[in-house]
């Protein structure tokens, strides 16, 4: 049972920046109620393999977060769980909530008997789709909360009744259904995060119809131990090890047939994963960036001077045009080389598309008090409520920028609920 | 011609940018390009025509201030107006109108090369038109036949025949008109009114005398 008053403040989202602004919330002593749609939380920042600059694991910033949502009594986390709607104002709103069933209840204590018993497979959504998962699954090594999941799919066949069998703790609760609550909240964090740019529209670069051709959030799965190839840089179509990677920037950001803003992360991003090419085949691995200008900015400049040095990773002033296949099954990039006009047409073993952040604040009523700019990014509104938008719903941030943009909305929403809090006082 | 191209240099002195901005169609979105090379990279002549400069360099030519490279550039006659272009620039820039652009305006001063074939066509099919007032299809055939001598006019003719016979047959040409008979316009007097007219107002537009 959830409880909430209008002192509460709600975080929708649970990735880097739902969890940061939960956290600080809680931590002034404020009850907080965190959403995430997910079965776990850490949104994309989990489905990282490493951090840039300092190429740390994003697993390691997670765990202290977890370690401090887990030390903090005053914070609900909700899984599965999805707004439907807000209505009411300032210090005084009320959400409803749709939360869809796990079918696995607290008992769980994540043994994994269940996933050895099923047979099914589905889709491994936190791979990208790069490989399946059995339909009785932990959502990946550090999920929280540390509790399996059963897929909707194996209602109604065997798998269901393995899954049950196999249970020592009467976790599986085949019974349970989606449910619809309704919380009570005196402030909105609005952290929904972003969506990777669908590849298929940049239609020139035949995302989806050549298996080579994959983007940069897939490859972080890749190059992850726990992704579908345990950490090896294997191509999609064949499985051979991809030692000349092609970087395509700018893959839907800054085009007004796309998404008009820069993304701001994926030049950083792309520089980064060079480093996991560098590290998987030394000297034997080739890195090629096509760009249009490099932005990494201030204090990243250093990273970028120290890719530039490495001799095993080209930089090419070009947009790629188009991506065509040899009979090898080999990616070829197409265009014209801006220093020098120079036409060229290179193939590679594998082409990682460098997309762009989407705000996935779609699909959701949020009351219209909530501005957006032109790209759908929420805008800080000095007239605004008592609603706060937060990390990648804000605007294209990189995680560090995303967990500050989150403290400044806890920050905000804090004073909205003292301001309740002195009313009612 | 060459009169108009010392008028401008005069007036537009160390600015090609803004003279292109304010005397080519078009040209006020070359200062939106930002070098990223789809349009090259996307152009089906893959520049075997041997293209002097491809649009971006052309662009960044006009900020750069080379008149002369790019006023004698054979590039803006090369386009095949695919429009691939305009349609993948990222800046929504209309390549293939600003080429356009800059043919007209280098032909008005006088600078485009001689017997190319884009402009041959464009001139001859302006000409005829504006002459009768809609295109007369059997003149405009003759002259682009007949432009490299008579010798090499009949061998394209001959080569042609079937595909003319099989369109006069489909009533979509019409032999009356090699002597004045077939489809004409009925106010050719108030098209070359609209024409003068037109012309006027674009030499006011852009502060130059009528053409």
């Amino acid at each position: 049972m959830t409880v909430a008053t209008n002192q509460t403040i709600l975080v929708v989202g649970g990735g880097i920046s739902g969890m940061t602004a939960a956290l600080e919330a809680a931590e002034t002593g404020k009850h907080v109620v965190l959403v995430e749609k997910n079965p776990y939380l850490g949104g994309r920042t989990a489905q990282l393999y490493r951090y840039f600059p300092k190429m740390c694991h994003p697993t390691c910033g997670l765990e202290i977060n977890l370690r401090r949502l887990k030390a903090n009594p005053r914070i609900q986390v909700l899984t599965m769980a999805e707004v439907t709607g807000i209505s009411g104002t300032k210090g005084d709103y009320t959400v409803n909530l749709k939360t869809n069933p796990r079918f696995v209840n607290e008992n769980c204590t994540a043994c994994g008997e269940c996933a050895k018993a099923v047979t099914g497979e589905v889709d491994d959504a936190f791979n990208y789709n790069l490989g399946k998962i059995k339909v009785a699954y932990l959502p990946h090594a550090m999920a929280y909360p540390q509790r399996y999941v059963l897929d909707p799919a194996i209602l109604g066949t065997p798998d269901a009744d393995k899954a049950k069998a196999a249970c020592k703790y009467n976790a599986i609760d085949l019974e349970q259904k989606e449910e619809t609550v309704s919380l009570k909240a005196g402030a909105i964090v609005w952290a929904t995060g972003w969506q990777p740019y669908d590849a298929e529209k940049l239609t020139p670069y035949r995302y989806g119809e050549f298996p080579n051709v994959i983007t940069n959030v897939e490859f972080e799965r890749l190059a992850d131990p726990h992704g579908p190839t345990g950490g090896k840089i294997l191509r999609p179509s064949d499985g051979k090890e991809a030692k000349n990677i092609a970087f395509i920037q700018c893959a839907g950001s800054r085009d007004e047939n796309h998404l008009r803003h820069c993304s701001r992360f994926c030049c950083m991003g792309s520089l980064k994963q060079t480093h996991y090419v560098q590290e998987a085949y030394g000297d034997e691995g080739k890195s090629t960036i096509y760009y249009i200008d490099i932005r990494a900015i201030d204090r990243f400049e250093d990273f970028y001077a120290k890719v530039k040095a490495n001799p095993n990773v080209s930089f090419v002033k070009s947009k790629v045009a188009r991506i065509s296949e040899d009979k090898d099954g080999n990616p070829v990039c197409w265009g014209v080389n801006t220093e020098g006009y120079v036409r060229y047409s290179n193939p590679h073993d594998l082409v990682v598309l460098a997309v762009g952040m989407q705000p996935s604040v779609k699909g959701v009523d949020i009351p219209a008090e909530v501005m957006a700019d032109s790209s759908g990014f929420i805008m800080a509104d000095p007239a605004n409520a008592g609603i706060f938008g937060a990390g990648c719903a804000t605007n294209a941030l990189d995680v560090n920028r995303a967990v500050q943009s989150a403290t400044a909305a806890a920050l905000r929403a804090i004073q909205v609920v003292n301001k309740v809090a002195r009313a009612e006082a | 011609m060459s009169d108009m191209n010392q008028q401008m240099t005069a007036r537009y002195k160390n600015n090609f940018l803004k003279e292109i901005e304010e005397q080519a169609e078009m040209g006020d979105w070359v200062k939106m390009c930002m070098q990223c090379g789809v349009c090259s990279g996307s152009c089906p002549t893959n520049f075997h025509g041997g293209w002097d400069h491809p649009p971006q360099e052309l662009f960044m030519m006009i900020r750069a201030g080379k008149r002369d490279e790019v006023l004698s550039s054979n590039s803006m006659w090369q386009c095949v107006s695919c429009y691939n272009c305009y349609v993948r620039c990222p800046r929504k820039v209309p390549i293939t109108h600003v080429m356009h652009g800059l043919a007209e305006y280098a032909y008005r001063l006088g600078r485009a090369p001689k017997m190319q074939p884009t402009l041959h066509l464009s001139q001859t099919f302006w000409n005829n038109a504006t002459k009768y007032g809609r295109v007369n299809e059997v003149k405009l055939t003759q002259s682009l036949y007949f432009k490299d001598g008579i010798g090499s006019g009949i061998k394209k003719a001959l080569e042609m025949q079937s595909m003319a016979l099989g369109l006069v047959k489909a009533k979509r040409l019409n032999p009356m008109e090699a002597i004045g008979g077939g489809h004409k316009c009925k106010d050719l007097k108030g098209i070359h009114a609209m024409l003068a007219k037109a012309r006027e107002l674009e030499a006011k537009r852009k502060g130059r005398q009528p053409a």
